[in-house]
C-alpha cells in the first residue's frame, strides 16, 4: 500500500516505512543506541531527499527518547542538573547546526557535508567499538579486580565555573558538559540523528559520569534538542515530515520491544560487536557512493525546494 | 459511452472549426494514495491532416550542477540556472513529426525535447560547449524522473475524423497549471489548434499538511513536536510491563 509523504513529495510503500522503523527500532533496543545514525542514511537510501531525511529523523528520535526515558525516569536514572546543562549547549549548538544546514543547503554542499560527517563518525565509532568488543571477548571470565577511583580528574574538568552534580556525584566545571552539548547539537542538526552515540562515551570518559545516570540523562536532553531541531527546521527549511515521523514511530516503539527482549539472550560484548560490524557495513557503503564514479555527473535542483531531486549516485 | 456521446458532439463543431478536442478531465488529484494517472484526449479534425499533441507543465527555475572528482570524493561544482523550464513534457502524434512538420514549424512550436525554449539565466559565464551538456544534463534528468519522454506518444484515428491519446501522469508528477496543445497539420501548415488546460492538484490530507508546513511554519513545528512526544509517551504506556 503506498502511501503519499506530503513534505518529501513522494510515494513510499507504507509497510516499508514501517518495516524500517520496526528494524531500526530492533537494533536500538538491542544495543540501547537511539538509532537515528542508522535510520537516517536509510531513509537517503530509500530515496527521501536527504534535507528531508535528516530534519525529520529529529522528529522521529523525539518521540523515541520520550518513550525511552520513562523507564530510566522511573528508576531515577537521570541527572536532571546534569541533564539541564547538557541542554543548554545542545539548544545553542543544534540552533547553530540548523542555520549551518541552511547556508550549506544553499551552496549545494549540504548532502555533500551530510555524507562525509556519517562517513568520519561512523568509522571512528564501529572501529573503536569492534576494538572494544574484540578485546572484552579475549578476556571475558578474567575478572579486572582492581578498584578504580570514581573518576579520573583530567584538566576539563578544572576549567572556570565549578559546579556540584550530587546525583553524579561530580564536582567538575560546567564549561565541559555545555561545550558536549554544544557539539552535540551541531550534530544533530546537521546529521539527523539524536547524538547519543557521540553523547554516551563523552559523559562516560570525559565527564566520569557513573554509567547508569548516562543513559537515562541523555536521553532527556535528546528530547529537547530534537524537539529544538524539529521546531527549527520546521520554521527555516520546510523539511520535516511529520507524516514520515509518525509511521517511522509506530513501528519502531514495537521494534525496541522485540529487539529489548532479544538482547537479553545475546552478551554484551556480542551485541556491540555486532553493531560495530553494522555502523562499519552502513559507513562503508555511504563511503562508496561518495568515491565510485556516478552514472550521472549532472544533478538537477529546483531552487524553489532546494531539495536534489535527481542524480546518479 | 459517454465519450462516444462528447466525440459525436464534437463532429458536429468540427464543422465550424478545422480540430475540436478535450480531455476526460481537467484535474488531476494527488491523494494520499496516488500512483499516478491517465487521462484521455479526444477529438476530432474536419478532414485530413496529421494530429500532434503537447502537454506542458508549468515553467519554473531549474538549477543543474556537475561533480567533480576532488580528492577522491565527487563534489559538486559548476552550476547553471535555468530560467524557465516546463516541469513535465509530453508530445504524441498519429506518425512520427519529422516525417510531415517543417523544420521552422517543429522549431517554433517547440514539437520535441531537442527544440524546447530553456535557457540559461544571462549572468550564467559558462562557455556555449559546456551549456550544450549542462543542457543534454537537464533532459536526461528529466527523463530519468519520468516527467519527460524522449520519444513520441501514440495518437490514434478511430476512421477519418475522430482521434484520441491517452496521456500518462506519474506518481512524482509536480502540481500546477498545465497546457494540452493540439496542433491539425495539413501539408506542413497548422489549419487548426486549440489549447486545453489541466490542473494538476494536491488534494485531501497530504495538501492541508503541506499547505499548513509552509504557511504556518513554526506552529507545524510545534505541532510535530507534540505528535511525537505523543506517539512515544503513548508508546511508553503501552509497554509499561517489560
Amino acid at each position: 500500500m503506498q502511501v503519499y509523504l506530503p513534505i518529501a513529495e513522494i510515494s513510499v510503500n507504507v509497510f516499508y516505512l514501517l518495516g524500517l522503523g520496526g528494524l531500526v527500532g530492533a537494533l536500538s533496543g538491542l544495543f540501547g543506541v537511539g538509532g537515528g545514525f542508522l535510520m537516517t542514511p536509510f531513509l537517503i537510501f530509500t530515496g527521501i531527499p536527504p534535507a528531508v531525511a535528516v530534519a525529520t529523523e529529529a522528529n522521529q528520535i523525539l518521540g523515541a527518547s520520550v518513550s525511552g526515558v520513562f523507564a530510566h525516569w522511573r528508576r531515577s536514572n537521570v541527572d536532571f542538573k546534569m541533564g539541564f546543562i547538557l541542554l543548554a549547549g545542545g539548544l545553542v549548538g543544534s540552533s547553530f547546526g540548523v542555520w549551518l544546514f541552511s547556508v550549506l543547503r544553499g551552496f549545494g554542499q549540504i548532502d555533500l557535508v551530510i555524507a562525509l560527517a556519517y562517513v568520519v563518525f561512523l568509522s571512528v565509532i564501529g572501529a573503536l567499538m569492534l576494538v572494544e568488543s574484540g578485546r572484552a571477548m579475549f578476556r571475558h571470565r578474567r575478572r579486572e579486580a582492581a578498584q578504580r577511583k570514581l573518576h579520573k580528574h583530567i584538566w576539563l574538568h578544572g576549567l572556570p565555573l565549578k559546579t556540584r552534580f550530587r546525583k553524579s556525584k561530580l564536582y567538575i566545571s560546567a564549561l565541559l558538559p555545555a561545550g558536549i552539548g554544544f557539539f552535540v547539537g551541531i550534530l544533530a542538526a546537521i546529521m539527523g540523528v539524536g547524538g547519543g552515540f557521540v553523547m554516551v562515551p563523552a559523559m562516560i570518559y570525559l565527564i566520569g559520569m557513573p554509567t547508569s545516570m548516562v543513559v537515562g540523562t541523555s536521553l532527556f536532553q535528546i528530547i529537547f534538542v530534537t524537539a529544538n531541531v524539529t521546531i527549527l527546521q520546521a520554521y527555516y527549511n520546510q523539511t520535516v515530515d511529520a507524516f514520515l515521523a509518525l509511521l517511522l514511530l509506530v513501528g519502531g516503539v514495537i521494534g525496541a520491544q522485540i529487539g529489548t527482549r532479544a538482547g537479553s539472550f545475546l552478551r554484551g560484548e556480542q551485541l556491540r560487536g555486532l553493531l560495530a560490524l553494522v555502523v562499519l557495513g552502513v559507513c562503508a557503503r555511504i563511503f562508496f557512493d561518495l568515491v565510485a564514479t556516478p552514472d550521472d555527473l549532472f544533478s538537477l535542483v529546483s531552487p524553489t525546494t532546494s531539495t536534489a531531486s535527481s542524480g546518479g549516485r | 459511452m459517454l465519450a462516444v456521446m462528447f466525440l459525436l458532439t464534437a463532429t458536429a463543431t468540427a464543422r465550424a472549426e478545422a480540430l475540436v478536442a478535450d480531455l476526460s478531465s481537467h484535474l488531476i488529484a494527488i491523494t494520499t494514495g496516488f500512483q499516478g494517472s491517465e487521462l484521455l484526449l479526444f477529438g476530432a479534425t474536419d478532414g485530413d491532416g496529421d494530429v500532434v499533441v503537447l502537454v506542458r507543465g508549468p515553467e519554473e527555475p531549474l538549477k543543474v550542477r556537475r561533480k567533480d572528482r576532488i580528492g577522491g570524493i565527487w563534489v559538486n561544482r559548476e552550476e547553471v540556472t535555468f530560467e524557465k523550464v516546463p516541469v513535465f513534457f509530453r508530445m504524441a502524434s498519429n506518425r512520427p513529426v519529422g516525417d510531415f512538420v517543417p523544420y521552422a514549424l517543429l522549431s517554433r512550436h517547440q514539437l520535441g525535447l531537442s527544440f524546447l525554449e530553456i535557457s540559461a539565466a544571462a549572468e550564467e559565464s559558462v562557455a556555449q560547449a559546456e551549456m550544450v551538456s549542462f543542457r543534454a544534463a537537464l533532459i536526461r534528468g528529466k527523463t530519468r524522473e519520468g516527467l519527460y519522454a524522449p520519444g513520441e506518444g501514440k495518437v490514434t484515428f478511430l476512421g477519418e475524423r475522430l482521434f484520441r491519446t491517452n496521456v500518462v501522469f506519474p506518481p512524482n508528477v509536480p502540481t500546477g497549471t498545465y497546457t494540452i496543445e493540439v496542433f491539425l497539420i495539413r501539408d506542413g501548415h497548422v489549419v487548426g489548434a486549440q489549447t486545453t488546460p489541466l490542473i494538476v492538484s494536491k488534494v485531501g490530507l497530504g495538501a492541508e499538511v503541506f499547505l499548513f508546513a509552509h504557511r504556518h511554519a513554526a506552529f507545524y513545528g510545534i505541532l510535530s513536536v507534540i505528535l511525537a512526544m505523543l506517539a512515544g509517551w503513548l508508546g511508553a504506556v503501552a509497554f509499561r510491563r517489560v
